[in-house]
């Protein structure tokens, strides 16, 4: 670089003349001293030829600058370097060139030219430095410069470039407003660029330019999710708390259902997490109340980009950042459904060990959460307890979350805290502490008196100011229920010899008063003490021995006559005009005159009137209203250019918005696995024939349904049928290139099935294994249809090499059900043929996994439903898919439920684990889902998306159902390679509309398989499994006692148990005392080994031998609890 | 964004100004001295201070006060996280972070921390970045900076902030390949007079010190990573890949650095290894009080307890302490009334204990305050969690 060789070029330089130099160093001892003549030496030193003494020059004109000292007369000799070569003189340059250009404005021109040279450099960094001095400069008329200079960046190649130029757009906007609308413009271009380095400065740049132009998001709102986690952190919170605003725009209230429950019961102030005041409070239950029976048939689905961000910012929670954390803290609070809310609790308290200054903002936004979510924060109560280190500010917020998190069950505890707070040396905390029980006893009527009695025996302690404050508070409590408590006003009357702190007296005086009723003989006595202190007294007391004088005069007049008089009397020449005008007006009011109006009869009225008891309120009271996290919050007051949190909408704005046109709409997910996916299409194919024949076989099995079912299941399951039938055909065409893949998977699934043979021997899993069979038949058969019309050889051969697969299985029978099948070709649907073609042909679209056809794929699809029509022949059998036989086999199995019907709008989903071998890959297991469209409208495209799983962890989908006519019911099955592991696989259940977030737990029984094995063999595999495994002895065995449930006493109960809750198979056994079963894992074909042996009495000892602890250990439980209940 | 950073030290002076926009007046500074006046102690002058133009946004390090103005809506933590990094990289460069050091590398200082912020929004926090834009100063620098004339400036431009991972300079080289993982527990408990805990938490950091060439992918696990209850990571860690199996992925940054922290709850009872046993008492009437106290070690699992220090700020009523402890030295300052007791290392064999008497103010009536005790100590080589590492491989 230049700069290098510059500097090489010098250092030669100055040690050949270095000496001189050094000796007299002209400005050596002259920084600060007032004298004009060192900025001549500065000056001297600046148009030397050297650059080590402009460097030395410059560096302390720079130190001048960071004392405030004005350096501004050497401008004319600094900007003269700023072409100079050496990189740091350079740098320093600029330093005073930025912070003085805008008082020399015309000098300041001299050096725009040599940033103009740099924007052109071919260094990125160059570049990208004399952009960001060049925007730094605060000249007016280089504003066009400027502009031009942006937009260029803006396009640069480099992304550190068009950061900056996201950068220097704030700059030139607060230089000049005018330029905005072009900016905007900038802004827009630079929100689409697709680097993480841009994302949050750009971002920045548009919270300062147009905050108000949310649409400009919309197009770039999932990008920026998927982003958000590798952009720097301080980018990080700018996007969080722009999309936090966004969202509320955009989506709809997540706790939009609960809301309306609890306002059935009553609580309708917590949820209503938006509001800005009451009056809105109102209005908007009115108008929820007006719909609620439209709310309620449409229950709320959260839109799936809503979810996405939440997903995304959860992470985020884990920052090193304490703002990162915060806003990631604020966009739950203020988007999440409730119910999710919590996480961001402990992350939270984890800032609380930081930097005070960290903890200070995160107490006050504690605080605010507390009150609208106690329970969230109720876990970590004793993480705010106050240490004796901690600043006071510190201390009393944390009091602050305290008293906010008392209830009823925690506030022993927490008085306990408050109790040894009072003993504090601290003493702003102590009266804070006071005010707090105060609180706590006002919210919490059962502890009131404790906390009554606790004050009142603080009036007593020598702390003046702990006294005054208890006698504050006290007063306030007393006026909840003062008749109660009449010797404790007495004991406060007392205190007035003692107590100076002008509001405690002041406090005394207006409980004396207010309640003179209760202490009738006091009353007039301390008016009488009063009295006389009266002149020396602070206004603040004058004006409520006034109070008290009137009071009196009003209900004991015979005996407070001349007192009162006297007081008024007093009053009448204070200083204080305010004491003058109410001892006036009060003798008005009181005294009766002739003149007296029609007001001093109600006197009585009006002073004595029944006061409504103090509301203790903390102070974070309805401050969410401003966003959380942010200044404004934290002041409770508007800051300058704050943005307010929206609303959420009443009905969503058009998700749509959001999508990307088609070209780039291929979300990343897509474009990277594309290629990926359609492999694995290949290999799922047999899997969506197991979807459609698992309906087919039953029906052919009991065949009197048939016919029934077959014409009953309308034109949409055949559709379905047929459609995913059609994909398949268009899969066997693409299969082309990768065939030879193909094939080396069938061998492997070849192996697989013979691996499996021993497993289909037992007799629990032979009906399903029938059926497998059964319909893997049927594709074949199907698929032999089709052969014979299209001339697509390579998917005969495919499907002929999957034939044999299974051939080999069990052929016999097979064969002898494949004969049935055949001999009765289905009549019906041939009808529709037809007139279904070119539907079909539209949904084949559709059907391909890319969003839009692409050109190659078309061709193939037209010139496949030629042979389509024929396929449909053969496909008719699975048109029963529906046929409700079909779960009957299924039924013994255990269902669970995917997706309940509210939630999914009406579709349903349960599935099972249907213990068949899940053909296309033998480590997966197969999982049945049954939907049910309960819903008035159809259903199409249901499919998976967005699987999210632990790593190994593997998802075969299942075909996409095109359509789910409404009361109508499918089946699919998917495959899951669960790993051996009882982690949840999440995805999203997609429908043409809607996006669901299911996930699908295995219990642990359902991650094996049955295995054959002689009882030999199972006591040597047992063995093994002891000793020889080496690692730890006996790690591999667990054994439990247990006793067993009265009806689970005979071995065919047990048997049937453990089947039922682990996949295994029975071990032939000699004895009748013992039941052994055997298992290998799906995924790692581990053996499992269990064996129950009964004893006298029901009691039983159960053991369990597997080489993977973990899920030994579990399916032990699984077992324990099947047996004994 | 940031406007400007003001530099005001213990006596009140502004001794550093850096403007990122248009120059804010140092008047501004005058609400903050206001403040600062009006609280008691140092650390209870509030972060955030609101003056009828600006906001002033402070944190206090090293007796120093970072004070940041700011004009508009920014998220008050955003400031104060984006100081104490500053402090963090000044802490790096110049070893210590006080007034005179700041000082000594006024231009540095400047240099830095016109690369950290642009125009008010953070540019290059890094260290790494930074360090390969600026170097920083060591004595034979300096002293190859004086007589060479070259400087601090690094002569390449950064390149680490256009790679993938901006926390790694790249072309990192060196002879000897080490890396080093300290890990740091601190017990963070209240414990009652009686001796019960309150609440004890224990929060755990893991430094790092990785000197290793190229771009190393470092992965480190756990024995029984259910233990950390809560971590906050540094942004090389892998998140997915933590969540998913519990191990740490990273590629890390040259030099020191942070690579995690960590939370056990307070719901896993923890063993705090020392205990006191004291008696304070004061008697009415007399001007004098019985002061003792005894430390003992406990479930230390054989690890000497080191740099005991104990301290406790004693009633305002005290005058004086006259005290006796069996080792180590301890110091009463009669104006803020804080006595301190530095112990060294507790021998169980013979407990430490300091004994005696303190005089009160005559004819005070008896402080009614419990002073409070804390304790600081360090155990090398143990970790109260009970967190262990399982392996490391690169």
């Amino acid at each position: 670089m230049s700069a290098s060789s510059a500097f090489n070029d010098e250092k030669g330089g100055s040690s050949s003349v270095g000496e001189p130099e050094y000796g007299h160093d002209p400005a050596s001892g002259g920084i600060f001293s007032s004298d004009y003549k060192r900025h001549d030496d500065l000056k001297e030193m600046l148009d030397s030829n050297k650059d080590s003494l402009k460097l030395e020059a410059m560096k302390r004109i720079v130190a001048m600058i960071a004392r405030g000292k004005n350096a501004s007369d050497l401008f004319p000799a600094v900007v003269k370097n700023v072409a100079c070569k050496n990189i740091e003189v350079k740098k320093l340059v600029y330093v005073y060139l930025v912070r003085y250009a805008e008082e020399q404005q015309d000098l300041a021109l001299l050096s725009i030219s040599t940033f103009q040279r740099g924007l052109k450099d071919p260094n990125q960094l160059i570049r990208a430095s004399a952009l960001r001095v060049l925007s730094s400069i605060r000249v007016t008329i280089i504003v066009p410069i400027m502009m031009l200079a942006i937009k260029e960046a803006a396009s640069d190649m480099s992304p550190y470039v068009r950061k900056t130029a996201a950068h220097a757009i704030p700059k030139l906007y607060s230089l000049d407003p005018e330029q905005k609308d072009q900016l905007i413009e900038v802004i827009e271009k630079l929100l689409a660029d697709k680097t993480t380095l841009v994302a949050g400065s750009v971002v920045m740049a548009f919270e300062e330019v147009c905050p108000e132009r949310i649409d400009l998001i919309h197009k770039n709102y999932r990008k920026l999710c998927n982003l958000l986690i590798d952009v720097e952190e301080w980018g990080q919170v700018v996007i969080i708390n722009m999309l936090t605003r966004y969202a509320r725009t955009q989506f709809l209230n997540p706790n939009m259902n609960e809301s309306l429950l609890e306002e059935g019961s009553g609580g309708d102030r917590t949820f209503y997490g938006s509001d800005e005041d009451e009056d809105e409070d109102e209005e908007e239950k009115e108008k929820k109340a007006e719909t609620p029976a439209m709310a309620k048939r449409k229950p709320y689905v959260m839109d799936p980009d809503h979810r996405l961000l939440l997903r995304n910012t959860k992470p985020l929670l884990q920052s090193r950042n304490a703002a990162v954390v915060m806003a990631v803290a604020q966009l739950y609070f203020h988007l999440a459904p409730k119910a999710e809310v919590g996480v961001i609790a402990k992350a939270l308290v984890r800032l609380l060990r930081s930097h005070s200054e960290v903890q200070y903002v995160v107490l006050q936004n504690v605080a605010t959460m507390t009150i609208k979510r106690r329970g969230m924060f109720e876990p970590y109560l004793k993480s705010f307890y106050i240490r004796s280190t901690d600043p006071t500010q510190i201390k009393v917020l944390k009091l602050e979350v305290l008293t906010n998190l008392a209830n009823e069950t925690n506030i022993s505890t927490i008085l306990r805290e408050f109790q040894t707070y009072i003993k504090s040396m601290d003493k702003d905390f102590v009266a804070a502490t006071i005010q707090a029980i105060g609180r706590c006893a006002t919210n919490i009527g059962e502890v009131r008196d404790t906390c009554l009695n606790g004050l009142v025996q603080l009036l007593s302690n020598r702390d003046e100011l702990v006294v005054a404050e208890s006698v504050v508070v006290i007063k306030k409590l007393l006026q909840m229920q003062p008749e109660k408590h009449s010797d404790i006003i007495k004991h406060m009357a007392k205190l007035t010899d003692n107590i100076q702190v002008p509001m405690a007296r002041a406090s005394i005086l207006w409980l004396i008063g207010e309640y003179c009723e209760h202490v009738p003989k006091i009353a007039p006595d301390v008016l009488r003490k009063m009295a006389k202190s009266f002149t020396n007294e602070e206004d603040i007391v004058k004006l409520q021995i006034i109070n008290l004088a009137a009071k009196l005069y009003l209900t004991n007049s015979k005996q407070t006559k001349l007192l009162t008089q006297y007081v008024l009397n007093l009053a009448k020449y204070d200083q204080n005009y305010d004491i003058r005008d109410r001892a006036r007006f009060i003798r008005q009011l009181i005294v009766p005159t002739e003149k007296s109006g029609a007001l001093s009869k109600y006197a009585k009225k009006l002073f004595l009137a029944l006061k409504p008891a103090p509301v203790l309120e903390s102070p974070f009271k309805d401050r969410d209203h401003f966003q959380l996290g942010s200044l404004s919050h934290l002041l409770n007051a508007k800051a300058g250019g704050y943005q307010e949190l929206p609303d959420w909408p009443e009905a969503a704005p058009d998700p749509s918005v959001r999508n990307v046109e088609v070209k780039d709409s291929v979300p990343e997910w897509t474009k990277c696995s594309s290629r990926e996916k359609r492999k694995e299409k290949k290999v799922e194919k047999p899997f969506y024939s197991d979807s459609e024949g698992e309906s087919g076989p039953t029906e052919s099995a009991d065949s009197e349904s048939d016919s029934a079912s077959g014409s009953e299941s309308g034109s949409g399951s055949e559709e379905s049928a047929s459609r995913s039938e059609s994909e398949e055909s268009e899969d066997g065409s693409e299969s082309e290139e990768e065939e030879e893949e193909e094939e080396e998977e069938k061998e492997k699934k070849k192996k697989k099935k013979e691996l499996k043979k021993p497993v289909q021997e037992s007799e629990s899993e032979q009906s399903s294994e029938e059926e497998e069979r059964k319909h893997q038949r049927k594709t074949k058969q199907r698929k032999s249809d089709s052969e014979s019309e299209s001339d697509e050889d390579e998917e005969s051969e495919s499907e002929s090499s999957q034939s044999e697969s299974e051939e080999s299985e069990s052929e016999a029978e097979v064969k002898k059900k494949k004969k049935a099948a055949e001999s009765k070709p289905p009549s019906k649907p041939v009808k529709k043929e037809s007139k279904k073609e070119k539907k079909e042909m539209s949904l084949l679209d559709l059907d391909d996994f890319e969003p839009a056809p692409s050109p190659q794929v078309t061709p193939v699809n037209t010139f496949l439903s030629n042979s389509l029509v024929t396929d449909l022949e053969g496909l008719s059998l699975s048109d029963t898919v529906l046929s409700p036989a079909t779960i009957a086999p299924s039924s013994a199995l255990k269902n669970y439920e995917l997706l309940h019907r509210i939630t999914g709008e009406g579709l349903s989903v349960e599935y099972c684990f249907s213990r068949q071998p899940f053909s296309p890959d033998a480590n997966m297991v197969a999982v049945q889902m049954q939907f049910t469209n309960n819903a008035t409208a159809d259903t199409k495209n249901l499919h998976i998306e967005d699987v999210k799983l632990q790593s190994g962890m593997r998802v075969k989908e299942f075909s996409e159902i095109e359509l789910l006519p409404a009361g109508e019911t499918a089946t699919a099955v998917m495959g899951i390679d669960f790993c051996d592991s009882t982690q949840a696989a999440n995805f999203q259940l997609c429908t043409h509309t809607r996006k669901f977030f299911v996930s699908i737990q295995p219990p642990v029984g359902e991650l094996m398989r049955p295995v054959f094995l002689t009882e030999n063999e199972f006591k040597k595999e047992q063995e093994k499994l002891l000793h020889n495994l080496g690692q730890l002895m006996g790690m591999n065995e667990i054994t439990e006692k247990l006793t067993l449930d009265m009806k689970c006493r005979n071995e065919h109960t047990i048997v049937q148990r453990v089947t039922t809750a682990a996949n295994l198979s029975r071990v032939p056994c000699g004895s009748d005392k013992e039941c052994r079963f055997a298992g290998r894992t799906v995924s790692s074909s581990s053996l499992v080994l269990v064996t129950v042996a009964t004893k006298e009495e029901g009691a039983a000892q159960l053991t369990v031998n597997c080489e993977k602890m973990v899920i030994g250990t579990m399916l032990v439980k699984d077992i324990l609890l099947a047996l004994t209940q | 964004m940031i406007h400007s950073l003001f530099l005001v030290n213990a006596s009140g002076d502004i001794f550093l100004e850096k403007h990122w926009k248009s120059v804010v007046s140092r008047s501004v500074c005058d609400y903050f001295f206001e403040a600062q006046e009006r609280a008691t102690e140092p650390e209870n002058v509030p972060p955030v201070i609101p003056t009828p133009h600006h906001y002033l946004i402070s944190v206090l390090r090293h007796r120093i006060y970072f004070v940041a103005v700011i004009q508009s809506e920014v998220p008050p933590l955003f400031v104060i996280e984006f100081l104490h990094r500053v402090v963090d990289t000044f802490q790096d460069y110049f070893g210590v972070c006080t007034e005179a050091a700041i000082k000594d590398n006024v231009v540095v200082v400047y240099e830095l921390l016109e690369e950290m912020l642009d125009n008010g929004f953070p540019l290059a926090t890094e260290s790494n970045i930074l360090k390969e834009l600026i170097k920083p100063p060591t004595i034979l620098r300096t002293m190859v900076n004086t007589i060479t004339g070259s400087t601090n400036v690094g002569e390449q431009l950064p390149t680490g902030q256009l790679s993938v991972v901006p926390w790694r300079r790249t072309g990192v080289k060196y002879t000897n390949n080490e890396a080093y993982f300290d890990v740091v527990e601190e017990i963070d408990a209240i414990i009652d007079k009686s001796g019960s805990t309150i609440t004890a938490e224990i929060q755990g950091v893991i430094d790092a010190c990785v000197k290793l060439t190229g771009m190393p992918d470092l992965t480190l696990s756990f024995m029984n990573p259910r233990l950390l209850d809560d971590v906050s990571f540094h942004p090389c860690v892998r998140f997915k890949r933590w969540e998913a199996e519990r191990i740490l992925s990273f590629i890390p940054p040259d030099g020191n650095f942070r690579l995690l922290s960590y939370h056990v709850s307070s719901q896993n009872l923890v063993a705090i290894p020392v205990y006191v046993k004291h008696n304070i008492t004061f008697r009415e009437g007399s001007s004098q009080g019985r002061f003792d106290l005894t430390l003992g070690p406990k479930q230390t699992m054989g690890k000497a307890v080191e740099s005991v220090l104990v301290s406790s700020q004693l009633p305002r009523g005290v005058l004086n302490a006259n005290l006796n402890p069996s080792q180590g030295t301890y110091t009463f300052d009669p104006v803020t009334k804080m006595l301190s007791w530095d112990v060294g290392k507790i021998n169980p064999q013979k407990l430490p204990s300091l004994k005696g008497t303190m005089s009160l103010q005559a004819g005070a009536s008896k402080p009614d305050e419990n002073p409070s005790i804390n304790i600081q100590f360090k155990i090398q080589q143990m970790a109260i969690s009970g967190c262990t590492q399982a392996g490391q491989t690169l």
